[in-house]
């Protein structure tokens, strides 16, 4: 139970039930669209990139109450970063995930998804939007995920 | 009448009571993935690899003599089971879906051209799009889909509408994997008969709960799977209609499926056995076979009288949830039933009820155009079996409390 209770933390439900920066970016440079083929979650992202620095981004989509506030908590961090800060927060959240990293600080608020870890086949609903993500910066459009 | 089974026993003749999963005693409500098994089938299986352990037809020696009495009696066992005239009409595949290709593959040499049309329906399991999807695409033919209707079941009127001198066949659900709907089937594949249009029946889900007879349906395919009919993974079932097992090409070639090999002309086996290139799945084969012999002797209409009492509690317990509707309410279904529940995606449903020991599906259930159909991305599934209860039932409805407190519903 207390495991549940780690993974559906309010802040998970506020922001599943209210996402940040969600719709579509009419002014972008970058966009992508992932989704995870075994449960049918997607997601698509907009970024508008400035001289390096990530100066909007938005996304939109379709999935579980994990794969939305990890993609709001998302858009959040990442706004008017650079994007090798942008790319090192990836970094640090996937090795909170999937390597069990408890080297957390950098995450902030990304650290209330630390609860994922106990459910090893939800992991791939929290980082759906970072690999959109990193697909966008590296301007593949389309990527999917299934696996870590 | 049917005769009185006591069904708490019946669970006994089965290995999964002792699970426990997160502490917490297994419910497993997710028996249209696939279905548990009774001993008597892993006994069946056991033996053939304990006691006479070879390989079939081939092998002049004793033991290969028992293995092959062994697996064509399995043939036999499947033939009766579902109504063939003959065990030369079954043929042993991998799974329903191996079926489905193993015709659409043989179709696709002898009988479509370009222009040609299928009709599908709106409810088919991927396992029945797409083949006949890849198909198309190569010969240049239009799949037409019947729709379903709000209610769960099809609208047989635009089902017929669907049929021209182009339609080349058709091919639909009996019992639906998403929606539990029971299909009129003998109604369909008479309407396609009027057109002279041969039929395949995806019989996946029906063949676990209602009797199927495939000679009173006159139906040209029929394909199902042994591990949702209590049967061992990996094998399968093809049936059809003898004309067409003489007429479709080998879908795969080697060993086991040839009369005689030169390098310059081969000439195949007679069916079933042109089918079932390469070493069989023997074991799975008897395991199917003893599975039906065990289904057989609870009776299958002791079983539907069952699952339909636990699946109307069901029903009645889900009703009882603020925000949950079920999706599908045809007169006729098999006991499952998928639903959504406002506020609370299929997905964190499905984690919450696990870490409660229970097992559903949630998911597009492999019926992705069905669920886009009902305005959704996911449902979530419950499926039941004779050896469910309803005491699981009850645990289950409780086990939303938990839902309703961490989404603060």
């Amino acid at each position: 139970m207390s495991d549940l209770f780690d993974l559906y933390q309010a802040l998970i439900i506020d922001h599943s039930r209210s996402p940040k920066n969600f719709g579509e970016l009419s002014l972008r440079t970058h966009h992508a669209a992932g989704n995870n083929p075994l449960c049918g979650d997607s997601i698509e992202l907009f970024l508008q990139v400035v001289d390096g620095k990530i100066e909007d981004i938005a996304f939109k989509g379709d999935g579980c109450a994990i794969a939305k506030a990890s993609a709001s908590l998302m858009t959040e961090k990442v706004k008017h970063k650079s994007l090798e800060q942008a790319l090192g927060l990836f970094a640090d959240f996937h090795a909170m995930l999937v390597e069990e990293s408890d080297e957390t600080e950098s995450l902030g608020k990304l650290a209330a998804l630390k609860g994922v870890r106990q459910f090893p086949i939800r992991i791939k609903c929290a980082t759906l939007c970072w690999h959109t993500l990193n697909a966008a910066l590296k301007d593949q459009a389309h990527v999917a995920v299934s696996t870590e | 009448m049917t005769k009185l089974v006591d069904w708490q026993k019946v669970r006994e003749d089965f290995l999964f009571s002792h699970i426990k999963v997160y502490g917490k005693p297994l419910i497993y409500f997710d028996n249209a993935a696939t279905a548990q098994k009774p001993r008597v089938v892993l006994e069946a299986m056991t033996r053939y690899y304990e006691d006479y352990c070879s390989n079939v037809n081939r092998g002049l020696h004793y033991l290969s003599g028992i293995a092959t009495k062994k697996y064509e009696e399995a043939r036999k066992i499947v033939a009766n089971f579902i109504g063939a005239a003959s065990e030369g009409e079954i043929v042993f595949t991998r799974s329903t879906t191996e079926s489905i290709n193993l015709v659409a593959h043989g179709l696709s040499k002898i009988h479509f051209s370009p222009g040609d049309e299928i009709v599908l329906t709106e409810m088919e399991h991927h396992a029945n799009i797409v083949p006949w999807y890849l198909l198309a695409k190569d010969k240049g033919v239009l799949l037409r889909i019947a729709r379903v209707q709000d209610d769960g079941t099809l609208d047989v009127a635009h089902f017929q509408s669907l049929f021209n001198a182009r339609t080349k066949l058709a091919a639909f659900v009996h019992a639906s994997n998403a929606l539990g709907t029971i299909n009129p089937v003998k109604e369909l594949i008479d309407i396609a008969k009027i057109h002279s249009v041969p039929t395949l029946v995806d019989g996946a889900q029906a063949v676990p709960h209602i009797p199927v007879d495939v000679s009173s349906l006159d139906v040209d395919f029929y394909a199902f799977s042994g591990h949702k009919v209590y049967g061992p993974t990996g094998i399968g079932v093809l049936y059809a209609k003898r004309p067409w097992l003489d007429t479709l090409p080998p879908y795969q070639g080697g060993g086991d499926m040839i009369s005689s090999v030169s390098f310059e002309n081969i000439t195949f086996a007679d069916a079933p056995q042109k089918f079932e290139a390469g070493t069989p799945n023997v074991a799975g084969a008897l395991g199917l076979a003893s599975a039906l012999q065990y289904v057989s002797g609870l009776g299958l209409l002791a079983i539907k009288e069952r699952e339909c009492e636990l699946h109307a509690y069901l029903l009645r317990r889900l009703n009882e949830i603020p925000g949950l509707s079920v999706v599908g309410q045809a007169n006729e279904q098999v006991s499952l039933s998928s639903f959504v529940l406002k506020g609370v995606h299929p997905h964190d449903l499905s984690s919450i009820l696990d870490r409660e020991g229970i097992a559903i599906r949630a998911g597009h259930l492999c019926t992705e155009p069905l669920v886009k159909r009902f305005g959704q991305s996911a449902f979530s599934r419950v499926s039941l079996a004779f050896y469910n209860t309803h005491e699981e039932i009850d645990r289950f409805i409780a086990a939303f409390s938990t839902v309703k407190e961490l989404f603060r519903l």
